[in-house]
């Protein structure tokens, strides 16, 4: 099974590269463009047959190695 | 004394504290590969600066999980004096040894040059050879050094007198403009409640010779060892 896995800091807290890229966009006239936000995508394949086991597997992953909780959020789909 | 200096893949200011340490002060210094299995018979433990890991995924997120990392919070659960600087500040919030975690600076620069930091509590085993309030010029060196924790905990640290050093002008007032990196109530180094683990993100072992034209940094060293020197008292040790 692959884990693709989003990694983005939480709402609230100050992104400073999104904030540089949304002033960027900006200057090329992309009015319309607000709060960008960045972050990071990693997949993962993970050798589980059953999807529950995965998941409980790519939780795991996230919150003691991939994500920062403090600071960041993240989102996963298993497929 | 003997001081540890932990060696994790990519620290580069490792030999910088040796030398302070040993050359400086004259203390006997060992040097910790990452991969080791016990800090018998040390006195105090330091986290050099660096970019362990290459920085990947986050400043310090991988050389946590550093087998050395689990006998650090050993030593420092047993009370042992841990300093972390920069990338060992780093690695110290992200093992959970202080609370708070880093974010990129806030100019997304690299900055690397002298600032001035307040010592707020110079009643710590790190600071004890400052005067309060006194400012130091220290420089530091760093893309993520923007210190961010909740503001719960943030609370409880300005009570407890946790926060140890901020970011200051020469004169020692704490201004937005005298923040380099955007950190959170101009923090620049904390200690833990229990007061034996210090992180601080300006490097001290860079201007602790008058031959460099500064020693400021020298009152952190010399604060250690005076705090030893004190105390010295068995330490819980871990042998592998």
């Amino acid at each position: 099974m692959k884990a693709k896995i989003h990694i983005t800091l939480k709402q609230g807290i100050l992104d400073p590269q999104g904030k540089a890229i949304e002033h960027a966009l900006g200057s090329l006239g992309f009015k319309n463009a607000g709060n960008v936000r960045v972050g990071k995508y990693m997949e993962v394949d993970v050798n589980e047959t059953d999807k529950a086991k995965a998941d409980a597997a790519v939780k795991a992953m996230c919150e003691k190695l991939l994500a920062n909780t403090i600071v960041e959020e993240y989102r996963y789909e298993l497929g | 004394m003997k001081i540890g200096v932990v060696v994790f893949p990519g620290s580069n200011c490792d030999h910088d504290c040796e030398h302070i340490f040993k050359d400086v002060l004259g203390q006997s210094v060992e040097m910790i590969w990452h991969k080791e299995s016990s800090l018998a018979g040390l006195d105090a433990i330091v986290l050099p600066g660096g970019f362990s890991y290459g920085d990947y995924l986050r400043t310090g997120a991988i050389a946590r999980f550093s087998p050395v990392m689990g006998l650090v919070k050993e030593f420092a659960k047993g009370g042992g004096m841990v300093l972390g600087i920069c990338n060992g500040f780093q690695i110290l919030l992200e093992a959970g040894l202080l609370p708070g975690a880093m974010l990129r600076n806030k100019s997304l620069h690299f900055i690397c040059k002298d600032v001035s930091v307040k010592v707020e509590n110079a009643a710590t085993a790190f600071t004890g050879a400052c005067q309060p309030g006194q400012v130091l010029k220290i420089p530091i060196a760093h893309a993520d050094g923007n210190y961010y924790t909740d503001p719960v905990t943030l609370a409880a640290m300005q009570a407890n007198a946790q926060i140890v050093l901020r970011y200051c002008t020469p004169e020692g007032k704490s201004t937005p403009e005298a923040n380099p990196n955007g950190s959170l109530d101009n923090i620049a180094g904390i200690i833990n409640a229990a007061g034996n683990v210090l992180g601080m993100m300006p490097h001290p072992e860079r201007c602790a010779e008058t031959i460099l034209g500064n020693d400021d940094g020298k009152l952190i060293f010399l604060s250690m060892l005076e705090s030893l020197k004190k105390d010295k008292k068995p330490l819980k040790m871990v042998a592998g």
